[in-house]
């Protein structure tokens, strides 16, 4: 990152020894340039040069990981400003927060939510990520015992929330060896909360009221032996919230800057008490750079479309979703119900599947593996063809599921029904369905 | 290594387009900067949402579209009137279900009166919305055009079979015509093209990429988008510089998740009217983020939701 080959090649020994398994060092060189070899290949290269390159080799936004085990949560380390880019890699984590102000029933609802509001889409699990704990009371006791009941309560990463420094150590320790998230070291104690954060595994918020006051200390918790870092700029509005998202992202990948190259965390259950317009400013997190949002509930109704919305944003757009081959069932079907092939691009069983649904006709769908395409574009591909769907259909045993012989196919490949009747034999009887997806409940009606 | 900002400057701007007559237009478009980057550069008009009527509504709504309008559904001017003097709306999308050949295939002429009427009661601008049938629209949508001459509407869409008559009619008459395309950047330029070389200029078009709900392909909308606004900014691409619309409201009030009760998929939760309004509003901020200049939508706190982000953003 950063460097050119022949930077690189200054660094190096110039022996031209072969022993990493260049011709010379400066094609060595311009292999590392280009990602396509790894330091560690030479033998001879000094402490210093291998500092410089580790260095300029760093991701321009480091990669923090808050949380152990399973349910640990990485964040940071995205390269772009626009999805279709290259794509956004490690999605917004959304974290719940709780406080020691909270009777305990109102703690355990939430803690409740955090664990159990989860919804599965294209063979993900969607779910939220983190527990924000924060000391209101002051009360340094009260405190800690809010941490070990979370710690007892949920498997996922903990952002430790204290203004009070007794308070904020007292949580940390209590989270010792967690890799919690320490909320938050600030012009004033970056030094302590630095070396708190070090004794006990933890990562630390770097937090000021602009991204100027911020980018003076970060250095010093670095020095201090803290790496993972994660910024508040002090955002408390909305516009504030979007400015600080897209110049720290702006500081770290156009001007390198290092005091800015962390993820950043919104505290969108600061800036409203409104439940909806949380939710919007979750959105916009999503959306436009936010590496952690931190939202007063999760309840279902507003973590579907925000999950959905993570996923639709952060998923690869070189990688189309799929969906697994196999017969799904909609609107409990039986053996007289119309049987209805696609494909298996994730739209468009999504398509298909809502419009099927709101049918209410029983029906079965099968989808096939066609890695990902739509009908038209699978067709032409040669993967959505008689020869194929054919062997398909057998093998799947819908057969067996039904009392009826006839196969519904895409009205986009009408064409290909005289191959396919062909293929699958008198067994079968292909019906040519519509089109587009908007008229199948028509025809499912009319059938 | 202190902060300094950094800002982005575009050799390009987006076009505008006004519609609507007298002091009620509207101009939307005119940015010199990417969503909301007012840091960067002038976004001179705000993105506006134009509130939806029907007329004829799909016994399928759910109750969150349906209870706001209890009184007035049946009747799409009341309805209009009531989206203004309720819920604030700044301008009104009529959506011709009803001319739809595979519905109640009402006529040209019923449609172009019931716009001429609309146009009469209501005092924002409108849009005129087809049913989506291609030969059915040209010829409802151009029947418009010619009945309500110089009444500067926005009429569409437009899409590749049918953009000659829906596109001339607009040039003939005085309106403003919406330019379809499914999803791709290349083919929502030649849509430009086409009908700008009709004599259509490029400030009497809006773009509609194809707009997919969340969980539906907004996604593919979103990046198209980005991309468009891009090509229209940082490349100067002159046949990008159309102002973007988003049809929305449609596409997210059939979604499964907004439309399924808590006993049909109980992990969905019970309150439907919260899981609608945000699949609207999150869809509809999403699109707002990529670039739209006007949202069509549904639901009025979801629209109200969607504005005070625009207010604010653009504050």
């Amino acid at each position: 990152m950063g460097l050119t080959g022949i930077q690189i090649f200054k660094l190096l020994p110039k022996t031209n020894c072969k022993e990493c398994g260049s011709p010379t060092c400066l094609a060595f060189a311009m292999a590392l340039a280009g990602g396509k070899a790894e330091l560690d290949k030479c033998p001879y290269v000094s402490d210093e040069a291998k500092a410089t390159l580790s260095e300029a080799s760093a991701p321009p936004i480091r990669g923090v990981v808050i949380g152990t085990g399973d349910k640990a949560k990485k964040v940071g380390e995205e390269l772009v400003f626009y999805r279709h880019e290259k794509t956004f890699l490690n999605p917004t984590a959304i974290a719940c927060l709780v406080t020691d102000a909270m009777d305990d029933a109102e703690v355990d609802a939430k803690i409740d939510n955090l664990n159990n509001v989860q919804f599965e889409r294209v063979g993900l699990t969607l779910e939220a990520d983190l527990l924000a704990v924060r000391c209101v009371s002051g009360d340094a006791g009260k405190f800690e015992a809010l941490v070990k009941k979370a710690l007892g309560a949920t498997e996922k990463g903990l952002i430790i929330m204290a203004d009070d420094f007794a308070a904020l150590e007292a949580g940390a320790k209590a989270a010792s060896g967690k890799g919690a998230l320490l909320y938050a070291a600030t012009a004033d104690n970056c030094d302590q909360v630095a070396a708190l954060a070090k004794e006990t595994g933890a990562s630390v918020v770097a937090k000021g009221a602009s991204i100027e006051e911020v980018a003076d200390f970060t250095g010093k918790i670095v020095s201090g032996g803290v790496k993972d870092i994660v910024i508040d700029a002090g955002a408390r509005d909305i516009k504030s919230m979007f400015y600080n998202d897209n110049q720290i992202r702006r500081a770290a990948l156009k001007a390198k800057n290092r005091d800015l190259g962390f993820p950043t965390i919104d505290l969108v259950c600061d800036m409203t008490d409104d439940p909806y317009k949380e939710a919007m400013l979750a959105s916009l997190a999503i959306a436009k750079y936010g590496a952690i949002v931190v939202m007063s509930d999760i309840d279902k109704e507003r973590m579907l479309p925000l999950f959905v919305q993570r996923l639709n944003i952060y998923t690869d757009p070189q990688r189309p979703m799929v969906m697994d081959e196999g017969i799904y069932e909609i609107n409990k079907p039986g053996p007289d119900s119309p049987v209805i092939i696609t494909t298996n691009f994730a739209l468009t069983y999504f398509i298909v599947a809502a419009e099927i649904e709101a049918s209410r006709v029983p029906t079965w769908l099968l989808i096939m593996d066609v890695e990902g395409m739509s009908v038209l574009t699978a067709w032409s591909a040669g993967k959505f063809v008689a020869d194929a769907m054919a062997p398909f259909v057998v093998k799947s045993g819908i057969r067996d599921k039904i009392n009826h012989n006839k196969i519904i196919i895409p009205g986009y490949v009408a064409q290909i029904s005289g191959e396919f009747q062909e293929e699958l034999g008198s067994d079968w009887e292909v019906v040519i369905g519509t089109r587009e997806a908007s008229d199948i409940p028509a025809f499912l009606k009319a059938l | 290594m202190a902060f300094s900002a950094l800002t982005e400057k575009y050799s390009g701007k987006m076009g505008t387009l006004t519609f609507g007559s007298g002091d009620q237009a509207i101009t939307v478009g005119g940015q010199a900067a990417m969503p909301f980057c007012t840091f960067d550069g002038e976004i001179p008009n705000k993105p506006i949402v134009a509130m939806e009527v029907y007329d004829v509504v799909d016994p399928e709504w759910p109750a969150a579209v349906v209870d706001p309008f209890k009184d007035v559904i049946n009747d799409p001017i009341a309805w209009a009137k009531k989206n203004i003097d309720e819920y604030g709306a700044k301008a009104i999308c009529l959506q011709l279900a009803s001319t739809d050949p595979n519905g109640e295939n009402k006529s040209a002429d019923y449609a172009a009166e019931l716009v001429s009427k609309m146009i009469e009661a209501i005092s924002v601008p409108l849009v005129v919305w087809g049913s989506g049938n291609v030969e059915k629209d040209a010829e409802v949508l151009s029947k418009i055009c010619e009945v309500n001459e110089g009444k500067n509407l926005l009429i569409g869409p437009a899409v590749e079979e049918n953009y000659k008559k829906i596109a001339a009619a607009c040039l003939g008459y005085g309106h403003n015509v919406v330019s379809q395309s499914p999803i791709d950047v290349n083919m929502a330029k030649q849509m430009n093209i086409l009908i700008s070389n009709l004599g259509l200029p490029m400030d009497k078009i809006i773009m509609e990429p194809s707009t997919g709900a969340l969980g539906y392909g907004v996604e593919y909308s979103y990046s198209v988008m980005e991309r468009i606004s891009l090509a229209a900014l940082a490349q100067n691409d002159e046949k990008m510089q159309c102002p973007i619309t988003n049809d929305l409201g449609k596409e997210c009030w059939k979604a499964r998740e907004v439309k399924l009760t808590e006993e049909e998929e109980p992990a969905f939760g019970p309150d439907l009217e919260k899981r609608g309004v945000l699949w609207e509003a999150i869809t509809g901020f999403d699109m707002l983020l990529a670039g739209s200049n006007l949202l069509i939508m549904r639901n009025p706190k979801a629209v109200k939701l969607v504005e005070e982000c625009i207010d604010e953003l653009l504050a």
